[in-house]
């Protein structure tokens, strides 16, 4: 017992490159491991269970580049939670960002539709930024003015925006033809994001690295970076050394609820071809996990939202072939999650 | 609860401690110990080992190597819970209260054998009974969070002695404390000693040391260099100990004060600030700086200092009043005008109040002048120009270079005033504020600062300095301000008034407000 204690202390307090792939691999069995006893209650085979995730998901051709389609909007709504967070804020705002970006787009797509594609597109990808950056600005202002923690104000304002998007789509916007469902026409054709070839994977996928890239660049190159870095480090300082605190803190909401906007339209115009209410399993919260999990790094970033992605079509496959409820992902994204919040080994000098 | 102890033995022995952090030997082969009834002060600069010393005593840390005896008994200490067992107590720099929660309940929350049921008038009486013994003044019912630090302190106090604490480690307990306070500190402790108490008191001030311990043991650079008797010690001797052959000269004054018809660089005007909180707001607060001298303001801290220092840095705003700055009307302007007219903050807590802790020293540096170092618009930093300024900057100081590539919470205080200090430098400034400047620095790291504000009054900059170390004013002021209760209640050449004057006025006993 003292000596497992021992191995235990030694792989969760170290540093070196050996440490950290043991480190990994004893958290991913552990995780694993407690969600298989989740699986035996429900009376399923484990193995069985991981064994067709593996199967459809990462050895079928269709189930990786459906990993990347996953992936697009995951990558942005890391970034808009990672973004606030480098002046301290805490967004967890992404899922409605993301409705409201899909919603103003959307307004654009129906509204410009006579437009020749090299105008409409980049019109709609901009509204769609737009609208998520109006659900930035609201938390932001609250919190600069002191009123409202911006951790509040943003988790209750993704209750909203589906409510808009919903009477929109319910109303004003119902498609005529398919009455039977509450959503809207057709996207005309220039308002469509390309895909490659005859997957799903779409340029929404290049979009996404792209501003991946800009994130780091903005973050770690730039003056504004610095600035944003110092304020989230120390804001007492960065008043004091004469940084506009308050201005950032409602720039970096902007922004960072642009992105899940871009990310809410992007799926909409790639995906979907119409705005309807099911466009989103949920990729602001997962987005909010994607950048818990990779601390903000880039390259974490793309590391996590893989295997995030990985976890939630994995939830889909789960449905199909064991019939356990998709929610069952929920405990092991939560599983995910713990363990990691949970890292010992990172534990505050003494 | 008193055992019995070894006769005559010390209570608490270390051997030959060796405690290695990653680039540094933080104790190098110390012995220490202390017998009971006894205060055994550890004297040395920051960085000497001394809190690494105690954490070891106290089971924060394992040592690598040595051992540790406590009456007679080899111990060896895996937590502090452990050290707690053998009668081992320390009060943190930083403490551990919960504001929320009252003084009884903090102090019970400590007790080692805490009974389900609380029985608050019992513990309420044992407070009390130690209050009295011991001139701890405390009321058990008031919440911690109206109590000022010198209170919080005794709280922590009170908590290892009601847990049966015999062996006390005290870390820098008078770096938090008023002047006044330091004194009533001193006689608890002998009170506390007269009963038998060990206490290890751990300072880097000479007169403190020297005012209340029986045996003093000097460390420099992770080593003993010295362990002296009361009677053994002088200034002299405990100097040479800390800094080996050369000790740091005394910073002062030389030449005289500009004349009174010199440009202001700052002027107050009757200015007062809002109420807010707990804060002591300004009234009417008449404060002018020229071009060329230095103006102290003395005061025991939370008499307004705070609120002036923000007001003249344009944190906060004035209700009343106007405030200029090299003649402008600057009581509208934001902090970042302020910065921009060339005014410079030295603070107190660098990492607290001038730093951001996760940047690295560079990108520290970088954010006194951001749009100095932006190149193609901003796009990137030209961070070699960065290590350059600061560089010549800490030479021109003639201080030892910084490693400039590290996030700057892992330096020392006073390397990170350090950062401070050539960020200033290295923009042209007509204003320089320090806030507490020296607060908490090693004796060389201090003067440092000093040399710094004395420099910038002969380049002719004005320097407005904050301090409660009345020697520091005296020696390095043109002219000293008093403030009390957010007035400032006198005005002085240092060579026409005394401590003692000056002392009484921060204190109230003249002024009635």
């Amino acid at each position: 017992m003292g000596k497992a204690l021992a191995v235990g202390r030694w792989i969760f307090r170290g540093t070196s490159p050996c440490q950290t792939i043991l480190r990994l691999l004893v958290t991913t069995a552990l995780v694993l491991g407690v969600f298989a006893v989740v699986l035996l209650a429900l009376g399923k085979d484990p193995w069985q269970a991981y064994g067709d995730i593996i199967r459809q998901n990462l050895l079928n051709p269709r189930g990786l580049t459906e990993l990347l389609v996953k992936m697009s909007p995951l990558l942005l709504t890391a970034v808009a939670v990672a973004l606030p967070f480098k002046v301290g804020l805490i967004n967890i705002g992404g899922e409605g960002q993301f409705f409201l970006g899909a919603w103003l787009g959307t307004w654009a797509a129906l509204t410009f539709a006579g437009l020749p594609r090299a105008l409409l597109l980049p019109l709609v990808l901009l509204m769609g930024a737009v609208g998520g950056a109006l659900w930035g600005v609201i938390p932001g202002l609250l919190r600069a003015k002191g009123w409202v923690n911006e951790t509040i104000s943003t988790l209750l304002l993704n209750y909203v925006a589906p409510l808009i998007v919903g009477y929109f789509v319910f109303g004003p916007w119902r498609s005529p033809e398919t009455a039977m469902y509450p959503q809207t026409v057709p996207f005309p054709p220039g308002a469509r994001l390309p895909s490659f070839g005859d997957t799903r994977v779409h340029a929404g996928l290049l979009i996404s690295l792209l501003v991946l890239f800009l994130y780091w660049f903005f973050v770690s190159k730039t003056k504004w970076g610095l600035k944003w870095r110092a304020t989230g480090n120390n804001p007492g300082a960065a008043r004091r050394l004469g940084l506009p605190v308050s201005r950032y803190l409602v720039l970096a909401l902007v922004v960072g609820g642009g992105v899940a906007g871009l990310a809410g339209i992007a799926e909409v115009v790639a995906i979907h071809g119409r705005l309807k209410l099911a466009i989103s399993p949920g990729y602001g919260y997962m987005g909010f996990l994607v950048n818990w999990l990779s601390g903000g790094n880039p390259v974490g970033i793309v590391i996590m939202a893989f295997t995030v992605a990985l976890i939630a079509a994995g939830g889909f496959t789960l449905q199909i072939t064991q019939r356990v409820p998709y929610a069952a992902v929920n405990i092991l994204l939560a599983l995910i999650l713990f363990v990691v919040l949970a890292k010992p080994w990172q534990r505050r000098k003494g | 609860m008193h055992k019995s102890q070894t006769e005559g033995g010390p209570v608490v022995a270390l051997r030959g401690i060796t405690k290695r952090f990653p680039g540094v030997v933080a104790n190098d082969h110390v012995s220490f110990s202390v017998y009971p009834g006894e205060v055994h002060a550890l004297l040395g600069e920051n960085g000497a080992g001394k809190s690494t010393l105690v954490k070891i005593l106290y089971g924060f840390y394992l040592p690598d190597s040595g051992e540790i005896f406590v009456r007679g008994r080899r111990v060896r200490f895996r937590s502090p819970h452990d050290a707690r067992r053998d009668e081992i107590g320390m009060v943190f720099q930083e403490f551990t209260l919960i504001p929320a929660l009252t003084v009884l309940e903090n102090i019970a929350l400590f007790l080692p054998r805490l009974p389900a049921v609380l029985n608050p008038r019992k513990i309420a009486r044992r407070i009390e009974q130690a209050s009295h013994r011991y001139g701890l003044e405390l009321d058990p019912e008031t919440p911690v969070w109206q109590l000022s630090i010198g209170q919080r302190q005794r709280v922590e106090l009170m908590k290892l002695l009601l847990a049966g604490s015999r062996i006390l480690i005290l870390d820098e307990p008078t770096k938090v404390l008023a002047p006044h306070e330091v004194e009533g500190l001193f006689s608890v402790m002998a009170r506390l000693k007269g009963d038998g108490y060990s206490i290890v008191f751990i300072s880097h001030k000479l007169r403190e040391v020297l005012a209340c311990s029986d045996r003093i043991t000097v460390m420099r650079r992770g080593k003993v260099a010295g362990s002296l008797s009361r009677d053994e010690a002088t200034e002299e001797r405990l100097i040479s100990l800390m800094f080996g052959t050369q000790p740091p000269g005394e910073v002062r004054l030389e030449g005289p004060p500009p004349p009174p018809e010199t440009t202001p660089v700052l002027e107050l005007k009757n200015v007062s600030t809002r109420a807010s909180g707990m804060a002591t707001p300004l009234r009417g607060v008449d404060l002018v700086v020229r071009s060329g001298e230095i103006v102290g303001v003395a005061g025991v801290a939370g008499n307004g200092q705070k609120e002036l220092g923000d007001v003249v840095l344009g944190i906060q705003r004035c209700s009343e009043g106007r405030k200029l700055i090299l003649g402008k009307d600057a009581t509208g302007w934001s902090p970042a005008q302020v910065r921009e007219a060339g005014v410079a903050f030295i603070p107190e807590d660098p990492l607290a109040m001038a730093a951001a802790p996760g940047l690295t020293v560079l990108e520290n540096m970088a954010l006194g002048a951001i749009d100095r170092y932006a190149r193609w618009g901003g796009l990137v930093m030209e961070w070699p120009q960065v290590e350059q300024d600061l560089t010549s900057a800490l030479s021109r100081l003639e201080l030892p270079p910084l490693p400039s590539r590290v996030p700057i919470r892992t330096l020392s205080g006073g390397s990170q005033q350090r950062m401070v200090i050539a960020r200033e430098l290295s923009r042209d400034c007509r204003l320089v504020v320090a806030f507490y400047p020296t607060r908490g620095l090693d004796v060389l790291s201090a003067n440092s600062v000093r040399r710094y504000l004395v420099a910038a009054r002969e380049a002719g900059k004005g320097v407005l300095l904050i301090s409660e170390d009345l020697g520091e004013l005296f020696s390095l002021s043109d002219r000293l301000a008093v403030m009390y209760r957010g007035q400032v209640v006198g005005e002085f050449a240092p060579a026409d008034t005394t401590l003692e004057a000056v002392g009484r006025l921060m204190t109230g006993a003249v002024v009635h407000g």
